[in-house]
């Protein structure tokens, strides 16, 4: 199964390698990672997707919580959260396609951020899934190049991940 | 002010070698006198004996070394210890702090090479900060599941031409590390109560117990209980290896009675051990009709390949004497029946099958049995004396012959599995007990991947006793390749190149003695003790073609096992 892990860790030098060292060194996979630090910037927030069963998921968030950096780490998918990927794509638009291609960015409710006489840049934001989506309704003949932020998260309501 | 720190902190001995990047280390080192420097051969050497001063005291080993190939040198004795969970504080010179990243002169990433195999690491940035970093860096390695730490310093920030304000802190707090100290209450009391109700349990005691110092509780409790125990390779020692409720060691070379005991115990309760691969054999078919009560410090352990029933995250010393006092004060007491009758089945299996009371080697012949050498050795040292070992069929033959009644006594490379550890471990074992016997039992090839280290004993005065069981093999490998590859012995041989041990002793200033007859190994081996104030290698021509018994079958349950070269359970 998918997880989002949320890491509160010491904005140190080499936590972030320990973090991801860990991954490698344990055969655990990742599948996105982001990290930047928080409004207390002693601290950086981590936020990783990573799939395996329960046992393997286990065994990461006990992993991660030994390392000395880490200081405290929630699986958002245990609960209710929200999640969101931000994604920047370049598409070729020229023609007909243009409108097409507008048509569908506002039904995802993206925005075109940057605008030459033959391609679009766009902004899509949501769940990763949705940004899946997209790409397929796009579709692969005129994507000339996409970035996606991974994942962020949080809980929903009253929890919260701080010190 | 990087030795004034190591001074506060307590630090006796630093184990290392010197180097341009540690320079300014090193003429602190000469100026002062509270802090001893041991001068080893090669750093490998340093981590192994601060690792033994570690297991042998309990306090943390320190390495000192240089930037680069010092610091690489220093790579497999903190992964030796990493993979025993032993505390050590391993400090590596840096090149200046302007050139890391520029390829310098024997510059290495130390914290990136090192980072998967310690506990934490730590890269000064500002002289400043080198008290705390040393206070930090202790507490790490000592508190929760032990382990190495690394502090690399580069070059310019020992320089002793800059002065700070020194104060060495009284106290850490890490905000991010809270190891488990006492258990949950619950839990243990829910523990104490199914250990009672147990028809058939075993004690699993592993080297959690020997470091973390619970030995006395857990023999306490095994004793109140009357239940049977049974120690892994690194646990050896945690209970009295002559006391009848001592079963020996459990695992792939473990006794037949501790791994069928095992196989069909109703409760097993597992202190401080971490249900390794070659304990438990196929995690399928382990301990089918079990309940598992674990207690580890380190939640990771617990539950990683065999699941506990009842997970107990807290260290042996608090646990054990929580569950003393329930066991002690509560009304309930064991089935006694039942425990009689598991006893009558255990007896069955030992009488049968068992190390000790079973012959279970043939001794007729005109050969010097390996097994042998080790009960000579018990026998001459009195079971006392810290015994150190390689890795090989002798580190099985010693952990299965030498009954080792203390902790802390037997010192030997487990999870790593490092050829080369037994003589600088040796080595360390002796500055923790100037008075103590220290013996290494060792094979010819093992002996020969740290053999430099001679050259220290004869500076520092340290009369470790090398017993070295010379079957003229790798003979570990050898017996996998008899037992699975048709005896093809690739690459285990050395077709007569072996040097002259005793000769090769004899030149560092020791004594050699060299043993062939099975008549005279009794008085040569005293003979070698004697010599109190000697370095004695004892070159013992053994059996070449013995194997270790009993050996679980690959693959299958724990009961499984070969007994001989032609008998399987
Ligand atoms: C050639 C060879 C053959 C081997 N054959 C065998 C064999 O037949 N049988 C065998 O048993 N081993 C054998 N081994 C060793 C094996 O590889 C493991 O090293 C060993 O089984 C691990 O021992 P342990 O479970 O006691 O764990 P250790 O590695 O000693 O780990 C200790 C555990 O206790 C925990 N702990 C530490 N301190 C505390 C504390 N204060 N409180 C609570 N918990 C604590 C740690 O978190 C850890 O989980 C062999 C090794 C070699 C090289
Ligand atoms: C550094 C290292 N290299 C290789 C091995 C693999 N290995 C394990 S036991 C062994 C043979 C050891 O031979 P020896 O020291 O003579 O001991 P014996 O088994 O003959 O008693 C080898 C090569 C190891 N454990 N460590
Ligand atoms: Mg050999």
């Amino acid at each position: 199964m998918r997880r989002i892990i949320s890491v509160l860790m010491e904005n140190a030098p080499g936590s972030l390698s320990r973090v991801v060292g860990l991954f490698s060194q344990r055969g655990y996979n990742i599948e996105s990672l982001t990290v930047a630090p928080t409004e207390d910037e002693t601290l950086s927030r981590l936020t990783l997707t990573t799939v395996g069963d329960d046992h393997k998921i286990e065994q990461i968030t006990k992993h991660l919580n030994k390392l000395i950096d880490v200081v405290k780490l929630v699986d958002l998918t245990e609960g209710a959260h929200i999640e969101r990927e931000v994604m920047l794509i370049k598409v070729k638009a020229a023609g007909a396609q243009r409108a097409e291609i507008k048509r569908c960015v506002d039904i995802f409710r993206g925005q075109i951020v940057d605008v030459t006489a033959s391609l679009y840049i766009i902004q899509i934001t949501g769940t990763s899934d949705k940004l899946d989506a997209f790409l397929q309704s796009v579709g692969d003949a005129s994507i000339l190049e996409v970035v996606r932020s991974g994942v962020s998260g949080i809980a929903r309501g009253e929890k919260v991940l701080s010190l | 002010m990087l030795i004034r720190s190591l001074r506060d902190e307590g630090v006796k001995y630093l184990f290392g070698y010197p180097g341009g990047a540690a320079l300014h280390i090193y003429d602190a080192i000469f100026r002062q006198q509270d802090v001893q420097h041991i001068l080893v051969r090669h750093e490998q050497a340093a981590t192994h004996a601060a690792d033994a001063y570690s297991r042998a005291t309990g306090e943390v080993g320190t390495v000192l070394v240089t930037s680069g190939p010092g610091a690489t040198n220093a790579i497999t004795g903190i992964a030796t210890a990493y993979m025993d969970s032993i505390p050590m504080v391993v400090i590596s010179g840096q090149v200046m702090s302007h050139l890391i990243g520029e390829d310098a002169f024997q510059e290495t990433d130390m914290v990136g090479i090192s980072r998967p195999i310690v506990k934490h690491s730590f890269m000064i940035k500002h002289p400043s900060e080198i008290p705390e970093v040393v206070k930090k860096a202790y507490y790490i390695a000592r508190s929760g599941r032990p382990g190495p730490v690394v502090i690399d310093v580069p070059k310019d920030l020992t320089s002793p031409f800059e002065t700070f304000p020194y104060e060495y802190p009284e106290k850490v707090k890490i905000r991010s590390y809270t190891p488990a100290t006492r258990g949950h209450a619950g839990q243990i009391k829910k523990a104490a109560q199914l250990l009672l109700e147990a028809r058939r349990p075993v004690i699993y005691a592993g080297g959690g117990v020997v470091q973390g110092n619970g030995s006395e509780l857990l023999t306490n409790l095994a004793k109140k209980l009357n239940y049977p125990v049974t120690n892994t390779l690194m646990g050896l020692g945690a209970y009295p290896g002559t006391d009848p409720q001592f079963l020996g060691m459990l695992g792939m070379h473990g006794t037949y009675e501790a791994n069928m005991a095992m196989h069909h115990a109703d409760v097993i309760f597992a202190v401080g051990a971490r249900f390794d691969d070659r304990v438990t054999n196929a995690v399928k078919q382990f301990c089918p009709n079990a309940k598992i009560i674990h207690v580890d410090v380190d939640p990771a352990s617990i539950s990683k390949t065999v699941t506990a029933d009842i997970p107990i995250v807290g260290s042996v010393e608090s646990v054990l004497s929580e569950m003393l006092a329930l066991i002690l004060e509560g009304e309930e007491k064991p089935e006694e029946g039942a425990i009689a009758s598991w006893w009558t089945q255990i007896n069955e299996w030992r009488e049968r099958h068992g190390l000790y009371t079973a012959p279970r080697y043939d001794n007729s012949g005109e050969k010097i049995m390996p097994q042998d050498v080790i009960k000579t050795l018990h026998e001459v040292t009195g079971g006392d004396a810290y015994v150190t070992s390689d890795v090989g069929q002798h580190q099985m033959f010693t952990a299965q012959y030498y009954l080792f009644d203390k902790p802390r006594r037997w010192i030997n490379s487990g999870g790593l599995g490092t050829m080369g550890f037994g003589l600088p471990a040796a080595m360390g074992a002796q500055m923790a007990d100037r008075d103590a016997v220290v013996a290494c039992v060792t094979g010819e090839g093992s002996i020969q991947m740290c053999i430099q280290e001679l050259s220290t004993c004869t500076q520092y005065h340290l009369p470790i006793k090398i017993i070295c069981l010379n079957n003229q093999a790798l003979g570990m490998v050898r017996q996998w390749q008899d037992m699975q590859y048709s005896s093809r012995y690739s690459e285990s041989l050395y077709e007569d190149s072996l040097p002259d041990f005793v000769k090769l002793a004899e030149s560092y200033g020791h004594v050699g003695i060299r043993v062939t007859k099975k008549e005279e190994l009794k008085a040569k081996m005293e003979e070698c003790f004697a010599m109190k104030d000697r370095v004695v290698f004892m070159d013992i021509s053994v059996d070449t073609s013995e194997h270790v018994y009993p050996m679980q079958v690959a693959g299958a349950a724990m009961r499984d096992m070969w007994l001989s070269k032609t008998e399987r359970t």
